[in-house]
């Protein structure tokens, strides 16, 4: 006597995002952390000394955090107008923050008031940094200028005034104290030595420059400007080697991931992207709430800070290996001693008789159902599976295994308005999806025969027939859409090169089974033959 | 037919064991059941087969138990014959020839020495007229009795078995035929006749199916096509006869059977669902569902503990005591058809077929067995008819046995084809398959061929389809821990002609495939389209390519009559001669080919090398309509005939489905010798319970014993003494582990170096004293007691190799003990 054979229920490719190695890694972290600042968050910055707090430069302060702090440790508020840029020299002990007052002002980090202030800008400035020998400043101004100051002296070493805008970023080499490098609104990006009185190197970026960014080994340059970010080879002379275009807003900042494999872009439009460095292809996104200014990446990508125009600071923390062994198991029910484990782990004795009791297999509720043949019943269950948890693979495996054994159309009338209605709704939910095509196409039929006899008695039902004419309607005017792209690359392909066969055969397929992908890739049939004449 | 002499064609796969009720035993330890030309004898517990009756020349009709002596049983053949057998040691007692082909039979506890057969109606012979006779069997003590006093009981019988059951102590028999019912009385000789509507109305069809009578009360259960069960009750007058209606099968009711007691009605149909009706509540019913198919008959033990049903399936399960299945006797299904055609399993080389609906079937060719069915659909099945089942339509081996593909497949009336690919990985931890990748849809249409590729590096599944398209698929590189699973590399197709067959070359270097009249072969490293082949008019049916010295050789059989053979280092035609070639085979061993060709309403067999002109055998009028199925398995042990005709069955063998599913397979003289000369080595003690285990231990016991033999019988002693003594050289240099303990031993041998002045008249004496056991056993049949004493004795004495005399007389007087205590047993 074999047992029952519960109803298989298929496993649907997904239509998401396929789950690879990034997603995991980038996904591992906890619910977001969110700080309310006084204004929005223009900078953050991490300390390289061992705790790593981080600057985080808002409005009129710079308030320093602790890795797992939610207030505080530190707070600068000597500022008479907008901070900007708070930046941890490479020793952790002294902060440098430009403001729109034109004053930069040099703090120690365990004290209060400013050690040294940095006069001579005449507008606000908005790039601070330290050059790698620590005992310089490099500014940066929206008075078109950028200058390198000495800190035992407070004085000023050199001023260049080439660019034509605001320069609103800018970065030291840390292999080498003289070489930085600023980006300004007049869409370029210079490379200036100090030892030289003029910039020994300039790009241009055709957008004005948001932020730049140096690969640890200082050979590639990354800037962000406008909706554009670019990868410039300097050994090369500044030859572009990128330009991606990933975000549909401008790109406010860039970031590196720890082993500088993945490459990080934040923007107004509210995402995060993440590159891969080697072929430059987004691996993962992250979506925040609001416009995205500043990002940071702490040592080891332990956090990812950003800061937002709303003045909201979302960190994220890693989850630390105990925790996610924790949520797996906490999926899982703990068992009831007294009814799951009481004597399962009883370990029999040497002289003990063994009586083995068959293991009971449980089935799910529609089994049940389908087991003492209650046909309506099961579709019930199933139908409410769906409404619970919104799984339409079950019900359509249910309906799919009625119609298996003959009696889906039993099961499907005699209904009333409540019941009826229910069905049509999950009809129109899920009919044109084409996983499920073939078995609701088959039973939207049988429903239609059943029931047009009392079409017009309700009009809850009535609207959703309607409803579902038009859905599928459009479904058909989108079919046709894609048999006329079909046409056209049939025609093209004979006509131009062979080697394509492949590609077309898959699009072919593609096409045919309704593959969403297909739409997307070309947008409309228009789209898709310029992008043919393009190849 | 000298020249066949040495080839013979041989029935493979046993015969159907579901075609007649078993009968249990009284002591319920042996279950009988007609199969074929013989009666088998299976043990109950252990489900084993223990061995045949076998003696009739037609096929088995009926097996009753012998109402006057529990140990022998009565069978009837097609043939005319009705025999008597003690079934524990099968041996035929008598002969009773009948004259008529006989096609079932009854027998009752009150009338003993008649036998009630159902026989065709003397006059319309050729007519479907039958009719139910009595036969008094004469007493007389010769081997072939003729009886032929037959006197008519009731005209216009059904020849099915179970169209007939004696009533309350034999007092009356009742019979159904068509709406009518009718009871005959012995004792007022007289018949009534009980009829119904045919009742077209509200889907009812009336018409009888089966029939059992109450032991006890006079009662008569029917069974009808509507899946009713009627109750007749009264029935001794025309008039006021009742009758109760019992209603649970939705099909027809195939069969009814009372319990000895009378407490209980069983019933079974094709739902596949043994109802166990309460006589006496009869709205009280159990059930024991999903027994695996139709249930075509339901026997009960003498005793009531053991019921077995016989499924459509040709499987009898055991049942004990109405809930629990014991044991499962399973033959080789023979379903509705083979589609998957014959493939043999390069691991268990077992031959692999479509077995129950939506599963594969494993049975072992060299154990004649069932091995186990691979459930592919993985569904419930819904027994009923008119509903479009998925089948297993194709089936493959990947070269080392680890994986295996099959294909899926429900039409369904009017709407579209749900076609499913199933990739199983062999698991070695629990031996059997395992599901790996499900593919929804792998093609558009029907699929016509899938195979595997042969090279051992990749593991690559072709499929080709009528949707015009071939598809490779390729197992995907498993990164993580978890196995790979399969995907699809390439789609190819030539012209959107419809691809009908492939086949890979044996290295798996290339891959040709035939579109209808054209046969392309492509390189599957790169997928480019190397050559294409065509020899119009007719659509390319098989494909194969040449092995070992003929790999450059492809063959095409075409469905114009013509068999081609293009070589493919000058792409040209070899040669090509007209056949209407229905089959082609590859031996997976050696060069040759078997080609099946039907001809004028049979089939002929030509094996052939491709290089060669002549063929190596052929075989006309093979058997008649088309062989659709073939395969060449490999022999466990190659065969060393130097004969040129049996040259090409050395290696391996070739099996083959008649239309009418029967398995043949062909055996040559020296085979059978070896066979025959194995089988003698197998003896079996019947007095313990034959289990897998013990036939192991057996075989064990058996070779010991035959090397005690070898010491101690001394008359090969004295003549092997003098040559170096085998028997001592034997002792040394078998394994220590397989012999006795050397203290045992020790006495043993020696007392057989001794020469035994009395052994030679205790022989004589014993001889003597077998002779008058045997006189007993033959007319024993009127004392069952005396009969069933004498019956168990002798087997061993003729099997087992001589023991020591003692030993033996310390045998017999345990089995004499064994025994009264078993008899004392059956008699309170």
């Amino acid at each position: 006597m074999a047992s029952f054979k519960s109803t298989k229920i298929p496993i649907y490719p997904k239509l998401g995002e396929k789950v690879t190695p990034d997603t995991l890694y980038w996904k591992n972290y906890k619910a977001p952390v969110q700080i309310k600042e006084f204004g929005a968050v223009t900078s953050i910055d991490f300390s390289s000394l061992a705790p790593h707090n981080y600057a985080v430069t808002a409005s009129t302060r710079i308030h320093i955090y602790g890795p797992f702090s939610t207030e505080p440790v530190k707070t600068f508020t000597r500022f008479k107008d907008t901070a900007y840029s708070g930046k941890f020299r490479s020793d952790g002990q002294l902060l440098v923050a430009g403001c729109e007052d034109s004053m930069v002002r040099l703090f120690d980090v365990s004290g209060k008031v400013a050690l040294r202030v940095f006069k001579g800008h005449t507008k606000g400035v908005h790039v601070t940094d330290f050059t790698s020998d620590c005992y310089h400043i490099l500014t940066g101004s929206d008075d078109y200028t950028c200058r390198l100051w000495d800190i035992p002296n407070s004085t000023e070493l050199t001023s260049y005034k080439e660019h034509t805008d605001y320069i609103r970023c800018g970065i030291t080499s840390k292999l080498n104290r003289d070489i930085f490098i600023t980006g300004s609104y007049d869409h370029t990006l210079r490379v200036f030595d100090a030892r030289v009185e003029k910039s020994v190197m300039t790009m241009d970026h055709s957008q004005p420059v948001e932020s730049v960014l140096l690969y640890p080994s200082e050979g590639l340059l990354v800037s962000a400007g406008g909706r554009y970010v670019k990868v410039w080879d300097l050994l090369k002379g500044g030859q572009p080697l990128v330009s991606l275009k990933n975000h549909h807003k401008t790109v406010t900042c860039l970031s590196l991931s720890s082993n500088g494999q993945r490459l990080l872009s934040a923007s107004l439009d509210r995402h995060v992207k993440i590159y891969n460095t080697t072929n430059y292809k987004v691996v993962h996104n992250f979506d925040y709430a609001a416009s995205i200014l500043s990002l940071a990446l702490a040592p080891d990508d332990e956090s990812i800070v950003v800061g937002m125009t709303n003045g909201v600071l979302s960190i994220k923390h890693r989850k630390s290996p105990e925790e996610k062994r924790e949520m797996a198991g906490k999926q899982r029910m703990q068992p009831v001693y007294r009814i799951f484990v009481k004597g399962r782990n009883y370990v029999p004795k040497k002289d003990d008789f063994l009586v083995s009791k068959p293991v009971k297999s449980h089935l799910a509720k529609y089994d049940k159902q389908l087991k003492k043949f209650n046909i309506s019943k099961a579709l019930d269950t199933a139908l409410e599976s769906w409404r619970r948890n919104r799984k339409p693979e079950i019900t359509v495996a249910v309906m799919k295994e009625l119609d298996r054994r003959g009696t889906l159309k039993n099961a499907l009338a005699g209904r009333d308005e409540q019941n009826l209605s229910q069905l049509l709704n999950f009809l129109i939910g899920n009919v044109v999806d084409p996983r499920f095509t073939p078995v609701l196409v088959t039973a939207t039929e049988m429903i239609l025969d059943i029931y047009q006899a009392v079409v017009g008695q309700s009009s809850v039902v009535d609207r959703q027939l309607v409803r579902l004419q038009e859905l599928v309607e459009r479904e058909v005017d989108y079919q046709q859409d894609l048999l006329e792209v079909l046409g056209m690359l049939d025609t093209l392909f004979a006509t131009v090169f062979c080697k394509c066969t492949h590609l077309y055969v898959y699009l072919n397929l593609c096409i045919q089974t309704g593959h969403k992908a297909t739409i997307h890739f070309f947008g409309t049939p228009s789209n898709c033959l310029s992008l043919l004449m393009f190849l | 037919m000298v020249e066949h002499a040495e080839i013979r064609m041989v029935h493979r796969g046993g015969s159907k064991i579901n075609f007649r009720e078993p009968v249990i035993t009284n002591d319920s330890r042996f279950l009988l059941c007609a199969a074929g030309e013989s009666v088998n004898v299976y043990s109950t517990s252990t489900e084993e087969y223990v061995h045949d009756l076998q003696g009739h020349t037609g096929l088995v009709t009926g097996v009753v138990l012998n109402p006057s002596n529990h140990l022998q049983v009565y069978s009837c053949s097609a043939d005319g014959t009705v025999r008597l057998w003690d079934f524990t040691d099968a041996i035929l007692i008598k002969t009773f020839i009948i004259g008529y082909p006989i096609y079932s039979i009854y027998v009752s506890e009150k009338h003993g020495g008649v036998v009630f057969l159902v026989v065709p109606m003397a006059n319309y012979k050729s007519s479907e007229l039958f009719q139910l006779v009595a036969v008094h069997l004469p007493h007389s003590g010769d081997q072939e009795v003729e009886a032929r006093e037959l006197s008519a009981v009731l005209c216009d019988v059904s020849p099915h078995a179970g169209a007939a059951s004696f009533g309350r102590e034999g007092e009356y028999i009742a019979a159904v035929r068509g709406l009518q019912l009718e009871v005959f009385f012995f004792k007022k000789q007289k018949s009534y006749r009980f009829s119904l509507k045919s009742g077209k109305k509200k889907g009812a069809k009336n018409a009888f199916t089966c029939i059992s009578c109450h032991p006890k009360e006079d009662c008569i259960a029917t069974g009808h096509e509507d899946g009713k069960i009627r109750m007749w009750r009264n029935f001794n007058q025309k008039k006021e006869y009742t009758y109760s209606t019992l209603h649970w099968h939705h099909g027809a009711v195939n069969t009814l059977c009372f319990t000895p007691e009378g407490t209980n009605l069983l019933s079974g149909g094709i739902e596949s669902v043994l109802v166990h009706w309460h006589y006496t509540q009869e709205n009280q019913k159990d059930f024991l569902p999903r027994l695996g198919a139709a249930i075509t008959h339901i026997a009960v033990s003498p005793d009531g503990s053991l019921f077995s049903t016989s499924h459509s399936d040709n499987k009898i399960t055991i049942i004990q005591s109405c809930v629990k299945v014991s044991a499962v006797i399973q033959g080789l299904v023979k379903g509705d058809g083979v589609w998957t055609n014959l493939i043999i399993d390069p691991r268990s080389k077992a031959l692999v077929l479509n077995g129950k609906p939506g599963h594969l079937q494993f049975y072992s060719l060299h154990r004649d067995k069932q091995l186990y069915n691979l459930d592919i659909v993985q569904q419930e099945y819904i027994h009923e008819e008119g509903l479009d089942q998925f089948e297993v339509v194709k089936a493959a081996f990947d070269a080392r046995g680890d994986w295996l593909a099959t294909v899926e497949e429900r039409r369904k009336k009017g709407a579209e084809l749900e076609i499913n690919l199933k990739l199983w990985a062999y698991d070695e931890l629990t031996q059997s398959f395992v599901l790996n990748t499900t593919v929804t849809a792998p093609h558009e249409d029907q699929i016509t061929a899938m195979f595997f590729s042969p090279s051992p590096e990749t593991t690559m599944l072709v499929t080709t389809s009528l949707d015009g398209h071939f598809k490779a698929w390729l197992l995907a590189d498993h990164s993580d821990a978890n196995e790979g699973f399969w995907a699809c590399d390439f789609v190819g197709g030539y012209h959107l002609l419809k691809p009908g067959c492939c086949s890979f070359s044996a290295d798996g270097s290339l891959l040709s495939v035939g579109f209808q009249e054209v046969v392309t072969v492509w390189s599957p490293a790169s997928w480019e389209l190397l050559t294409t082949l065509s020899q119009p008019p007719g659509a390319i049916r098989d494909l194969c390519f040449g092995r070992l010295s003929c790999s450059k050789y492809l063959l095409g059989a075409s469905t114009k009559n013509q068999l081609c053979c293009w070589n493919l280092l000058t792409c040209s035609l070899e040669w090509s001669t007209p056949m209407d070639v229905s089959l082609l085979q590859t031996d997976p061993l050696s060069e040759n080919m078997a080609a099946f060709c039907s001809q004028s309403g049979s089939s002929d067999l030509f094996v052939f090398k491709p290089s060669e002109p002549r063929p190596l055998y052929s075989q006309k009028a093979l058997c008649t309509g088309k062989v659709q199925h073939a395969v060449f398995a490999p022999r466990d042990q190659m065969l060393e005939s130097c004969e040129e005709r049996t040259q090409w069955l050395n290696r391996s063998q070739l099996y083959f489905f008649t239309q009418h599913m029967d398995l043949l397979t062909f055996s040559t003289k020296t085979e059978e010798d070896r066979l025959l000369a194995s089988s003698k080595q197998l003896m079996v003690d019947d007095s313990v319970a034959v289990t897998p285990f013990y036939l192991l231990l057996g075989k064990h016991r058996g070779q010991q014993l035959e090397k005690q033999e070898a010491l101690t019988n001394p008359m090969a002693e004295r003549t092997q003494l003098p040559q170096g003594s085998i028997a001592i050289k034997e002792l040394l240099h078998t394994p220590a582990h397989v012999l006795p303990s050397a203290s045992f031993l020790c006495a043993m041998f020696v007392r057989s170096l001794l020469i035994s002045s009395s052994s030679a008249r205790e022989e004589k004496e014993h001889e003597e004293g077998e002779m008058e056991r045997e006189e007993e056993d033959s007319e024993g049949e009127a004392d069952p007691r005396l009969g069933e004493s004498a019956a168990w004795g002798p087997p061993e004495e003729f099997g087992a190799p001589a023991l020591t005399k003692a030993q033996e007389r310390e045998l017999r007087k345990v089995k004499t003990f064994d025994h009264s205590w078993l008899s004392s047993l059956l008699d309170c």
